[in-house]
């Protein structure tokens, strides 16, 4: 039992952690309901939701991320079993098992984001009506390869930013943070790939983004990668170490909800 | 100390009124521990920083975040040093394309690297001695091979080292660098065997990623190491 331990220790990098403690009446009465004879198996549950409450991260904040979560999965699980349903993909080729691939998992995020909501007595948002040509700005989304790659990549890229972002709220929830990162690092493997796939197509890109570069595809998706083009990292000048294009491409930056909302939104109904 | 235990509901009952602002001592009593916290506090203190248990000659990565930290910064330099020796003798056959992306990688490893020792200052690690004997830096193969172990071993360090963390500016750090590993990863896994970027070996049913703990890590990553890392100080949880 290292529960003083764990005070003890929060008190050296904060030390107002007894006012917060004590401040939260609500938080205290746990510990009242436990009686005078502490249960010592209910401290691990007691104390996670005292700091839950104390901190701001309680249950209610960790569902409104896999809700965000969650919203930007049934974007790309439906982009992907749509687009590999239409016949974009060409048929006899490597993309179809990457796509399919690619498909799965994302169907797969959708499934586990929801169960863990349901697990921890959230209700998971239902799927909104998506148009994947963003309001007439990708038409041939489903009909034309290379625009099906260029919409792919973005959503991809911009999801390894969102859940970036979020991780910093998911940090007094173990388990939910650690699963987050594992999905999030699953979505750079897919951009990685999907990058693969049209540099093959001939566009000039890497499975990494360098600066704020598009790739090629233009305006349309500038605010997915601005920001990118970072080459200092914690008061650290990474162009110390090596050339431009490889210090921005060595981090990966956070996008905050509200700038993914906004560019999600022209492809939410 | 003051013992306040009599202000506890004697069994579950919360109907009494709670004070609205207590003190350290107060907080404690309500854990019904006062009179024992003192014992407690000893007892739950143990070995964090006591080195007793490191093998002579090992270099202890530290405690809490710094530790997690150089655990990442023992990572990368393990990484830095294989590319910086694949790109100095190319395997046979290596084409531009490979040079050049292999090339970056390095350059990111470098750029990783480099930013933890500077983010570190006196609280890193010295440099490690690596220990590539098993690879063959003649061959595509070997050299591949090796390259897709240590960039999912890197994935899934980070994904696991996640939660170790107590400070979400150190997280976010290390979420910028985890996806760079995570893209690296699917490339060369592609330059095996195309197609093979994220495939059931490292994903599983739920569509995730490989986590691991340090201890894990550290038994693969040791393979490659001269130098002796020790782990125990590190936070488990």
């Amino acid at each position: 039992m290292n529960l003083l331990n764990v005070i003890s220790a929060i008190e050296k990098i904060d030390p107002e952690v007894h006012d917060r403690l004590d401040t939260r009446r609500g938080a205290m009465q746990q510990f009242a309901k436990l009686g005078g004879k502490i249960a010592m198996a209910a401290v691990p549950f007691a104390l996670g939701s005292m700091f839950k409450t104390a901190y701001g991260q309680s249950t209610s904040d960790i569902s409104s991320v896999l809700n965000y979560a969650l919203t930007l999965e049934y974007l790309e699980a439906e982009f992907y079993t749509k687009g590999a349903a239409s016949g974009v993909v060409p048929s006899g080729t490597p993309a179809v098992g990457a796509i399919n691939t690619i498909r799965d998992h994302e169907n797969a995020h959708v499934t586990f984001l929801k169960n863990t909501l349901n697990s921890l007595g959230a209700t998971p948002v239902s799927k909104p009506t998506f148009d994947f040509t963003a309001g007439g700005t990708f038409p041939n989304v489903f009909t034309n390869y290379d625009t099906f790659l260029a919409v792919a990549q973005a959503f991809e890229d911009t999801g390894v930013r969102a859940y970036k972002g979020r991780a910093g709220d998911l940090i007094s929830s173990h388990a939910v943070l650690t699963a987050a990162l594992q999905i999030h690092s699953v979505e750079a493997r897919h951009a990685s790939h999907i990058r693969q796939m049209r540099k093959a197509r001939g566009a000039n890109v890497k499975p990494w983004i360098t600066g704020n570069d598009t790739g090629g595809i233009g305006s349309a998706v500038q605010a997915n990668y601005n920001g990118e083009e970072l080459t200092t990292q914690a008061g650290v000048n990474i162009l110390n170490f090596v050339n431009a294009n490889a210090a921005s491409e060595s981090f990966d930056e956070p996008l905050t909800a509200n700038q993914v909302l906004a560019i999600v939104k022209p492809f939410i109904v | 100390m003051d013992n306040k235990n009599t202000l506890l509901p004697a069994n579950g009952n919360n109907s009494l009124p709670l004070p609205g602002m207590l003190g350290r001592r107060k907080f404690l009593s309500y854990m019904g521990l006062a009179a024992t916290s003192a014992t407690v506090l000893a007892a739950c203190r143990k070995d964090k920083d006591d080195n007793n248990n490191m093998p002579p000659g090992s270099i202890d990565l530290g405690t809490g975040d710094i530790g997690i930290l150089n655990y990442a910064y023992a990572l990368e330099q393990l990484e830095a040093a294989f590319y910086t020796q694949v790109i100095n003798s190319p395997f046979s056959g290596m084409t531009a394309n490979e040079q050049s992306l292999l090339t970056d990688i390095r350059d990111h490893e470098i750029a990783h690297r480099e930013f933890f020792k500077a983010a570190l200052g006196a609280m890193a690690i010295k440099s490690l001695e690596v220990n590539f004997s098993s690879v063959n830096f003649g061959s595509r193969d070997s050299v591949l091979a090796t390259s897709k172990a240590f960039e999912d071993l890197g994935v899934s360090a980070y994904n696991g080292a996640g939660q170790l963390i107590k400070d979400s500016n150190y997280l976010l750090l290390a979420g910028k660098i985890v996806s760079v590993e995570a893209r690296h990863a699917a490339l060369i896994r592609d330059l095996i065997s195309n197609g093979s970027f994220a495939d059931n070996t490292v994903i599983d049913m739920n569509g995730l990623d490989l986590a691991s703990k340090p201890a894990d890590v550290l038994t693969t990553a040791s393979v490659f190491l001269k130098s002796k890392l020790y782990a125990g100080n590190l936070p488990t949880s």
